[in-house]
């Protein structure tokens, strides 16, 4: 591994390649909040809210820094007017989709988001940031849970034949779960056995 | 009830010989040759690919391609995209549900027509547009309608 540089807020640091910005930003003692990013997991750039600015050939955008790798000579800015108003913006939809949940509402407040932009009606309070999947996979190996579906259908649900068998012994995930609402979901949110004789509407 | 097509899964899976890279190439064929995926199937793939059930489910959830309910014999596909909708597509859809008997999203009694709506079949010109088993169907009239609802 060879040693790169970057500038974080105007300051040089020094990383090691294969970093990610996030991991070079917080050992250099800046702080980019976080949702769904644990150190013992692989990242997976689900919340969105770690988002900061990034420069490349005299361009801006933004990325989220826990999956953006460090590259030498990249320049970071963490907290500019644009970065606040896309972490307000994320927070603003996190807040809609599960609202009343402390560490949103604390970030909400640094942010001055207004919890009540976004109004969702069956605001079922995952907000998918994939911290219980990605636990079940990759520390222990289980795989009792996973996604289903895609886009606005999307959810996590469990294998009931494997959380039969695990999950009470486990049950590890719950207390991960930023909303809370995991272990209320344990139990309903089943993988349904879809072996059922098709199709019940009948012909006129 | 129609026949429905068995597949010899040993053999099917056979020919991948375990490689996890062709996880949708698997299904895709299932999903083909069956016009389905059962639990069992996917259980099936999970097994012999290595892949955990957990991420065949959702990759088999995940695409439009795959149906985890048995598809009937023919698939019906109407488009309400934008170009067909002002055409009336709405109107077309309505005699289709009456004529094949089947709603959207849904299949017939007897396993012979599935029905679904899609967003542009990339031949607006056509429209309002219809398509089954791969053929595409231009203002169908109900006469015509009608001679596919009686196809085997
Ligand atoms: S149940 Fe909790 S941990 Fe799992 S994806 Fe939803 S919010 Fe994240
Ligand atoms: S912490 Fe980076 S996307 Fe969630
Ligand atoms: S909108 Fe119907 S084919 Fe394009």
């Amino acid at each position: 591994m060879s040693e790169i540089t970057l500038t974080i807020n105007g300051q040089e640091v020094v990383a090691q390649e294969g970093q990610t910005v996030l991991e070079v930003a917080k050992a250099a003692g800046v702080d980019i909040p976080t949702l769904c990013n644990l150190p013992e997991l692989v990242p997976s750039g689900a919340c969105r809210l770690c988002t900061v600015e990034i420069e490349e050939r005299g361009r801006k955008r933004l990325v989220a820094s826990c999956v953006y790798p460090a590259e030498q000579g990249l320049k970071v800015e963490t907290e500019t007017p644009q970065v606040a108003s896309g972490r307000r913006l994320v927070l603003e939809l996190l807040m809609a989709r599960a609202p009343g949940v402390k560490q949103l509402t604390e970030y909400g407040i640094r942010y001055g988001v207004d919890p009540r932009k976004f109004d969702d009606t069956d605001a079922d309070m995952c907000i998918l940031c994939g911290i219980c999947v990605r636990y079940c996979a990759e520390v222990k190996g289980l795989n009792a849970i996973g996604f289903v579906g895609r886009g606005v259908d999307r959810e996590v649900m469990f294998i009931p034949e494997i959380a039969a068998k695990e999950c009470a012994d486990c049950s590890e995930c719950f207390r991960l779960c930023p909303t809370g609402v995991l272990p209320s979901n344990y139990g309903i949110n089943r993988v349904p056995h879809f072996d059922f004789p098709p199709n019940s509407f009948c012909k006129p | 009830m129609s026949e429905q097509t068995t597949v010899d899964m040993a053999e099917l899976l056979g020919r991948y010989g375990g490689d996890k890279s062709q996880l949708i190439q698997v299904l895709l064929e299932i999903q083909r040759r069956k016009r389905w995926l059962s639990a069992e199937d996917l259980e099936a793939v999970s097994t012999s690919l290595g892949i955990p059930y957990t991420q065949v489910y959702h990759v088999a959830t995940f695409y439009k391609a795959f149906s985890l309910v048995p598809k009937g014999k023919h698939s019906i596909s109407v488009c309400l995209g934008t170009a067909c909708q002002v055409r009336n597509a709405p109107r077309l859809l309505d005699r289709i549900v009456d004529i094949f008997g089947v709603k959207p999203g849904d299949t017939s009694q007897d396993m012979q027509f599935s029905l679904d709506t899609v967003n542009c079949l990339g031949c607006c010109a056509l429209g309002p547009v219809m398509m089954m088993d791969g053929q595409y169907y231009s203002k169908p009239t109900n006469e015509e309608l009608e001679r596919l609802a009686s196809a085997e």
